[in-house]
C-alpha cells in the first residue's frame, strides 16, 4: 500500500474519533478558564489545583503511548496490511516484561510519594500557622437542608452565610444535628463530612476578596438541591462591619430560635443571631453521645479521627 | 479418580440404582469441597459480626454493660451442652460408618435433644435480657451482642431443622451414598458452629465480663 | 396495621403520576406482547423445558444475559430522565421531575445497573464460557445454578414492583444511614432495597461457591491452573471476591434492616450508633465490587484481542499473576471512598497509595493487550473493536481513577460530576464494553448464529462516540464545581454542558437501539448467520473445539490438554482432541427440575410481604421455599443417562454438519 493510501486509511479512522476528540479538547480548554476547582482563591485550593495538574502530567507519561501505541498497532498490524511483519508465535520478551511492570511501577513511586507529601500537606486538620495571624474559629451544623455558622468569638450566629477576612486562617469545626452532610466551599478548600455525633475539622484561608458558593456535596435528601450558602471573603474592616450587622440584626440563638430554625426545611433564607450559643456544637455531640467529647483544642494531631473509635477504621 | 470412603456404601448404592448417577465417590469429593467453599463465606459473615461487635461493643448509650449482664456460669453451661451435642454427632458418624442405621438414628436423636437444649437456653438467656430492659434497640453494644449470637443461635436453629430432615429421608432410605454425603455435610456444619460459638464465648462473654 | 395488606393501601399505587404509570404500562404491554407471541406460537412448554426448568449452565446464561440487557433497558430509562432533568433545571426552573421522583430515579439507576445489569451480564457471561473453556459437562452444582438465577430474578422483580406498589428508595445507591434509617426515610424504598439485595446477593453468593468449585474440581484433564484460559483465571478471581466480599454486604444490609425492622443502634445517630461503620462495611463489599465486574471484562478482551491478532496472549504468566494482585489490592482500599470522613493523613495516605498500587497491574494488561496486537493480524471484527474502545477508553477512566485517588485532589473533586464521569468511565468503558465484545463474541457458541456485524458497529460507533459526548462534559463540570445528585441549580455556566451530556446520553441510546436492531435481525436471518463449523472466529479456547449450540453435554469426550490455548495448538498440530476410536461412552446428565424457579418465585412473595409487613406472606413465601427445597432434596431421580449409542449418532450428525461447511 503506498503512503498516502496508508496515510489516508488513518485519516479516516481518526476521523471516526474525531467528535470524541473534540469534546475532550474544548471540554479540557474550556475548564481551564472556568473553573472553579482551578481558579483557586486561597492556599489550600491553589495547592490542590497545583496536585490535579502535575499528577496528570504524570499519568500522561503512561496514558498517551498507551493509547497512541494502541491505535498504531491495531492499524498497522490490520490483517489486511500485507508490509506488517506478523508473527503469530510471539508471545513472549522479557524486555517488554520488565518495561512496562518498570515504568508504570515508576511512575506509581512518584506518584506515591506525591500523595503521600501533599496528604499531609493538605491534611484539613492541619492548622495554618504561615500567616502569623490569630486563627477565625467557626462551628458549622448541617441541618435540614441548610447551614448554621456559629462564631463563638465574637458570639453572634448566622444561617447559610459565612463570612471571614482575607489572608487569615480559618478553622472550621463542624458537625450534623441531621443526616451526613459534606461542607465544601469549592475555589477555597476541600470538602469534609458533616456527621451528627462527631466532630470534623476543616482550615481555609482565602487569598483574595469575593463571593463563593457553598454546598453540601453529600446527597441528604428531599431538600439538598437547595442546601446552599454564601462565602463571603472579605477585608478585615468589611467582616467587622459583618459582625456588627449580624449582632444588630440579630435575635439570640436560644432553644425556641433553634427549634423555629428546623421548621422552614427547604431553600432557607440568611438568618442572623446575636448572641450565638458558643455551646451548640458541643451539645449538640453530645446529645448523640452518652459520653461527653473531648475538649476542642483546635491543634489536635492529625492523625486523630474526632470521636471516632479508631476500630472503625482498622478492621474487616 | 479417588474413592474416598464407603466402599460398601458405594456398592450397595450402585446396585439400587445402577445408571442413574454419575460416580458417587467423585460428586461426594465436590460436594463436600463445595461445602468447605460455603462455609468459608460463612466464616466471612461472622467475621463481619465479630469486626461489629468490636466497633460497637462498647458502645453503651447509659445501658447496662456485659460485666452487669452476663452470668459466665450459664454461659459457660451453654458451651458444654453445645460441645456435648457435637461429640454426640460424633457417633452419629460412627455408626454411620459401619452401616448401622438405627444407632445413627438414636445418635442423631440424642444429638437434636442436647441441641434443643443449647437453643432453650439461649432464648431463655434472650428473653431474660429483654426483661430486664435489655433488649436489642437499648444501645448499639446490645444490638451487636443479640445479632451476633442470634445469628449463631439460627444457625443451630437450621442445622436443628436439617437433621429432622436427614432423619426422615434416612428413615425411609436407609444410609445410602446421598443420606452419606449429606450426613457428611451436617457434621462439617455442626462442628463448625462449635469453633464460631468458642469464638464467640471468648469475644463476648470472656471478655465481656473479665 | 391492616394484617391482610400489611402496610400497603391503595394510595401507596402512584395512579395519579403519569410518568410512572406511562412506565408501568410499556412495562405491561411489553410482557403481553411477549405472552401473545408465545400462545400465538405454542412455545410455553418449550419455554418451560428447555429454559425455565433447566439446569444446562448454556440456557441458564443466556437467561442471566437476557434479564441483564432488560433491566438494562430499565436502568438505562432512568439515565436518560435524569439528563433530561438537569438539562432544565437551571433555577428557577424546577425541571419536569420534583425531588422524590428524581431522588428515586438516580438510585434506581444506580442499583439497577450495578446489581441487576452488570451482575447478570457477567454471571450469564461465566456460565455460558466457563464450563466450555475447562471442558466440563457443566457447572460443579447445576440444581444451585439455576437456583441462583431465580434468585436475582426474584430481586429484579422485587425492584420493579417498586415501581407500581410504593417507591424505590431516595437515598442514593450506597444508601447511606442515617438517611436511609426509618427516622429519615420512613416509606418502603429502602426495604425494597434492602430485600431486593438480600435476595440476589444470596443467589450471586451461591454462583460464587459454584463456580469456584466448579473451577478447582471439574477442569479437563492436563488443564492445570497456569494452562487455563485467561477468562476462567478472571472468572476464579471474580468468585472468590464474591465468596469473599458477599456475605459482608449480607451483613450490613441485614443491620441496617435491623435497624428499621426492630430497633437495633448500627447505624443510627443515637443510642451508639456508628454511621461511619456503615460505611466502611459498604465499601470493604463495595470496592471488591468493582473488581468483581471489571475483572471477567478484562478477561473477555484477552481472550478476544488475542483472537482477533491470531496470536497468544502477550505475557500470559504476567496477565494471571497481574489479575491475582488486582484480587489481592482491591480488599484494601475501601478507604478511598471516604478520605473526606476525617481520617487521618496517614491513614488517608495509606489508603491512597494503596489504591495507586492497583494502577500498576493495571497498566501492565494494557500493554500485555498492547503487545498482543503487536506483530499480529488485526481483524476489526466487533468484538475487537469494542476491545479496541475499551483500551482507549479505560486508561482514560484509570487515570481520572488514580487522580481521585490522591486524597489532596479528592478533597476537591470528591462527590462531584468528575467523580461521576470517572465510575462511568472505568463501568461503561471496561464493564459495558467488555459485555458487549463478549456478547458479540461468544453468542454464535451460544444460540449457533454470529450477530450482524453492521449493526455491531453501528451500536459500537454509538456508544464509543455517545460515552465521550456524555461524559467529558461531567469532567469538566467537576472541575467547576458542580457535585452529584442535584435536583436544580443556580449556575448558568454548567447548563450548556448539562445539555450537551443529554446529547452523548440520546447518541448512546441510537447505540442501544441498534443493539436490539442487530439482535432482532440476526434472529430472522439467523440462517444465512449460522454458525456450522463450532469456530467461527478461528478461536483458541475449548469452547470453540464443540459445535454452536454445543450438544448438551458440552463435549461428547473429555478433551485432554496439554497446552494453553489448548484449541489452537490442536489446530496448529493437527491432533484431535480425543484420542481416536475410542468408543463413545454413556453420559450423565443432571435432569432439569423447577424447584430453582419455584424458590425463586417464593422469594419474590417472601421479599414483598417484608417490605410491607405483610407477615402471613412472609410465612407463606418461607414456608413454600422450604418446601420446594425440601421436594427437590427427596427426589432421587435427579439425573439421567444419554447412552452411548445416542451420543454416537449426536456425534456423528455434529460432525457431518462442520464437515458440510
Amino acid at each position: 500500500m503506498p503512503v498516502s493510501q496508508r496515510l489516508s486509511f488513518l485519516t479516516s479512522r481518526l476521523a471516526r474519533l474525531r467528535p470524541a476528540l473534540i469534546v475532550l479538547g474544548t471540554g479540557l480548554l474550556l475548564a481551564a478558564c472556568s473553573s472553579v476547582i482551578l481558579e483557586p482563591a486561597g492556599p489550600i485550593a491553589a495547592k490542590e489545583k497545583q496536585l490535579i495538574l502535575i499528577s496528570t502530567a504524570l499519568m500522561l507519561l503512561v496514558v498517551l503511548p498507551v493509547i497512541i501505541l494502541t491505535l498504531f498497532f491495531a492499524i498497522w498490524y490490520r490483517a489486511s496490511n500485507t508490509r506488517a511483519h506478523a508473527m503469530p508465535n510471539w508471545a513472549h520478551s522479557n524486555a517488554i516484561e520488565v518495561v512496562v511492570w518498570t515504568v508504570p511501577a515508576l511512575i506509581v513511586l512518584a506518584l506515591g510519594w506525591l500523595a503521600w507529601t501533599t496528604t499531609h500537606a493538605l491534611d484539613p486538620y492541619r492548622p495554618l500557622e504561615e500567616t502569623g495571624k490569630p486563627t477565625l474559629e467557626i462551628d458549622v451544623v448541617a441541618l435540614d437542608w441548610k447551614w448554621l455558622f456559629i462564631y463563638p468569638e465574637q458570639n453572634i450566629a448566622s444561617v447559610n452565610e459565612v463570612a471571614f477576612p482575607i489572608d487569615r486562617p480559618v478553622h472550621f469545626e463542624i458537625t450534623s444535628d441531621t443526616v451526613m452532610n459534606s461542607f465544601f466551599i469549592p475555589g477555597l478548600a476541600g470538602q469534609m463530612y458533616a456527621m451528627a455525633g462527631m466532630r470534623t475539622e476543616l482550615s481555609l484561608i482565602a487569598n483574595r476578596p469575593g463571593t463563593f458558593g457553598g454546598l453540601s456535596a453529600n446527597y441528604s435528601g428531599a431538600g439538598f438541591s437547595g442546601m446552599r450558602f454564601t462565602a463571603l471573603a472579605t477585608s478585615d474592616e468589611e467582616f467587622d462591619a459583618w459582625t456588627r450587622k449580624v449582632a444588630a440584626a440579630g435575635r439570640p440563638l436560644d432553644e425556641t430560635a433553634y427549634a423555629e430554625l428546623a421548621k422552614t426545611r427547604e431553600n432557607s433564607p440568611v438568618v442572623y443571631y446575636a448572641p450565638g450559643d458558643p455551646n451548640l456544637l458541643v451539645n449538640l455531640i453530645k446529645k448523640y453521645r452518652h459520653t461527653p467529647p473531648p475538649e476542642p483544642t483546635g491543634d489536635k494531631g492529625a492523625d486523630q479521627v474526632s470521636e471516632t473509635p479508631p476500630a472503625a477504621h482498622a478492621d474487616h | 479418580m479417588t474413592i474416598l470412603d464407603l466402599p460398601e456404601a458405594h456398592s450397595l448404592h450402585a446396585k439400587q440404582h445402577p445408571p442413574a448417577h454419575e460416580d458417587d465417590a467423585e460428586l461426594t469429593e465436590k460436594t463436600v469441597f463445595g461445602f468447605w467453599l460455603y462455609l468459608m463465606s460463612d466464616v466471612v459473615l461472622f467475621a463481619t459480626l465479630f469486626a461489629v461487635y468490636a466497633v460497637v461493643g462498647r458502645s453503651y448509650a447509659g445501658g447496662p454493660t456485659g460485666r452487669e449482664l452476663f452470668d459466665l456460669w450459664f454461659v459457660l453451661a451453654e458451651t458444654a451442652v453445645l460441645l456435648a451435642s457435637s461429640v454426640a454427632f460424633g457417633f452419629v458418624t460412627l455408626a454411620a460408618q459401619e452401616q448401622r442405621k438405627q444407632a445413627t438414628l438414636l445418635w442423631m436423636a440424642v444429638t437434636f435433644a442436647i441441641g434443643t437444649v443449647f437453643i432453650v437456653m439461649e432464648v431463655y438467656e434472650f428473653h431474660h435480657l429483654i426483661e430486664e430492659g435489655a433488649g436489642p434497640s437499648r444501645s448499639a453494644f446490645l444490638s451487636a451482642y443479640f445479632t451476633l449470637v442470634g445469628t449463631h443461635g439460627l444457625h443451630v436453629f437450621s442445622g436443628l431443622l436439617w437433621m429432622i430432615v436427614m432423619a426422615v429421608q434416612l428413615a425411609r432410605d436407609g444410609l445410602t451414598a446421598t443420606v452419606h454425603r449429606r450426613l457428611g455435610l451436617l457434621g462439617l456444619f455442626w462442628h463448625f458452629l462449635d469453633v464460631i460459638w468458642i469464638v464467640v464465648f471468648t469475644e463476648v462473654y470472656l471478655i465481656g465480663v473479665l | 396495621m391492616n394484617p391482610l395488606l400489611g402496610k400497603l393501601t391503595l394510595e401507596q399505587v402512584p395512579y395519579h403520576e403519569p410518568i410512572i404509570m406511562g412506565a408501568v404500562g410499556v412495562a405491561l404491554l411489553g410482557v403481553l406482547a411477549v405472552a401473545v407471541l408465545f400462545q400465538r406460537y405454542r412455545l410455553w412448554g418449550w419455554l418451560w423445558s428447555e429454559y425455565i426448568t433447566s439446569v444446562d449452565h448454556k440456557k441458564i446464561g443466556i437467561m442471566y444475559v437476557l434479564l441483564g440487557l432488560i433491566m438494562l433497558l430499565r436502568g438505562f430509562t432512568d439515565a436518560v430522565m435524569m439528563r433530561i432533568q438537569q438539562s432544565m433545571s437551571l433555577d428557577p426552573n424546577p425541571g419536569y421531575l420534583p425531588p422524590e421522583h428524581f431522588d428515586q430515579i438516580f438510585t434506581a439507576h444506580g442499583v439497577i445497573m450495578i446489581f441487576f445489569v452488570a451482575m447478570p451480564l457477567i454471571v450469564g457471561l461465566m456460565n455460558i464460557a466457563v464450563p466450555l473453556q475447562i471442558g466440563a459437562r457443566d457447572v460443579a452444582f447445576p440444581f444451585l445454578n439455576s437456583l441462583s438465577f431465580w434468585l436475582t430474578f426474584s430481586g429484579a422483580m422485587l425492584v420493579n414492583a417498586s415501581l407500581i406498589f410504593g417507591e424505590f428508595a431516595k437515598t442514593g445507591w450506597a444508601a447511606y444511614p442515617p438517611l436511609s434509617q426509618l427516622s429519615f426515610s420512613p416509606d418502603v424504598g429502602v426495604d425494597y432495597y434492602i430485600w431486593s439485595l438480600q435476595i440476589s446477593g444470596i443467589g450471586t453468593l451461591l454462583t460464587g461457591v459454584n463456580f469456584l468449585a466448579t473451577i478447582l474440581r471439574m477442569r479437563a484433564p492436563g488443564m492445570k491452573m497456569m494452562r487455563m484460559p485467561i477468562f476462567v483465571w478472571t472468572a476464579f478471581c471474580t468468585n472468590v471476591l464474591i465468596v469473599a466480599a458477599f456475605p459482608i454486604l449480607t451483613v450490613t444490609l441485614a443491620l441496617l434492616g435491623l435497624d428499621r425492622y426492630i430497633g437495633t443502634h448500627f447505624f443510627t445517630n443515637d443510642g451508639g450508633g456508628e454511621q461511619m461503620m456503615y460505611v466502611n462495611l459498604f465499601w470493604a463489599w463495595g470496592h471488591p465490587e468493582v473488581y468483581i465486574l471489571v475483572l471477567p471484562a478484562f478477561g473477555v478482551f484477552s481472550e478476544v484481542v488475542a483472537t482477533f491478532s491470531g496470536k497468544p496472549l502477550f505475557g500470559y504468566k504476567t496477565m494471571v499473576w497481574a489479575t491475582i494482585a488486582i484480587t489481592f489490592f482491591s480488599f484494601v482500599v475501601w478507604l478511598h471512598h471516604f478520605f473526606t470522613m476525617g481520617a487521618g493523613a496517614n491513614v488517608n495516605a495509606f489508603f491512597g497509595i494503596a489504591t495507586m498500587i492497583i494502577a500498576v497491574p493495571t497498566g501492565v494488561k494494557m500493554f500485555n493487550w498492547l503487545f498482543t496486537m503487536f506483530r499480529g493480524r488485526v481483524r476489526f471484527s466487533v468484538p475487537m473493536l469494542w476491545s479496541i474502545g475499551f483500551i482507549i477508553t479505560f486508561t482514560i477512566g484509570g487515570m481520572t481513577g488514580v487522580l481521585l485517588a490522591m486524597p489532596g485532589a479528592d478533597f476537591v473533586l470528591h462527590n462531584s460530576l468528575f467523580l461521576v464521569a470517572h465510575f462511568h468511565n472505568t463501568i461503561i468503558g471496561g464493564v459495558v464494553f467488555g459485555i458487549f465484545a463478549a456478547l458479540n463474541y461468544w453468542f454464535p457458541k451460544a444460540l449457533g448464529f454470529r450477530l450482524s456485524e453492521p449493526l455491531g458497529r453501528a451500536s459500537f460507533w454509538c456508544w464509543l462516540v455517545g460515552f465521550y459526548v456524555a461524559f467529558m462534559p461531567l469532567y469538566v463540570l467537576g472541575f467547576m464545581g458542580m457535585t452529584r445528585r442535584l435536583n436544580h441549580y443556580p449556575n448558568p455556566e454548567w447548563h450548556p454542558w448539562l445539555v450537551l451530556a443529554t446529547v452523548g446520553v440520546a447518541i448512546i441510546a441510537v447505540g442501544i437501539l441498534c443493539t436490539i436492531l442487530q439482535i432482532a435481525y440476526s434472529v430472522w436471518k439467523r440462517d444465512q448467520l449460522r454458525d456450522t463449523t463450532g469456530d467461527p472466529w478461528d478461536g483458541r479456547t475449548l469452547e470453540w473445539a464443540t459445535s454452536s449450540p454445543p450438544p448438551i453435554y458440552n463435549f461428547a469426550e473429555t478433551p485432554r490438554v496439554t497446552e494453553t490455548d489448548a484449541f489452537a495448538n490442536m489446530k496448529a498440530n493437527g491432533t484431535g482432541m480425543f484420542v481416536p476410536g475410542t468408543p463413545y461412552e454413556d453420559i450423565h446428565m443432571p435432569r432439569n427440575t423447577a424447584a430453582g424457579f419455584l424458590m425463586g418465585i417464593f422469594s419474590i412473595g417472601l421479599g414483598f410481604g417484608l417490605v410491607w409487613h405483610i407477615w402471613w406472606l412472609v410465612g407463606l413465601g418461607a414456608i413454600a421455599m422450604t418446601a420446594a427445597l425440601l421436594v427437590r432434596l427427596f427426589d432421587e431421580d435427579i439425573a439421567y443417562i444419554i447412552p452411548a449409542d445416542e451420543v454416537k449418532n449426536m456425534e456423528m450428525q455434529r460432525l457431518q454438519g462442520v464437515g458440510q461447511s
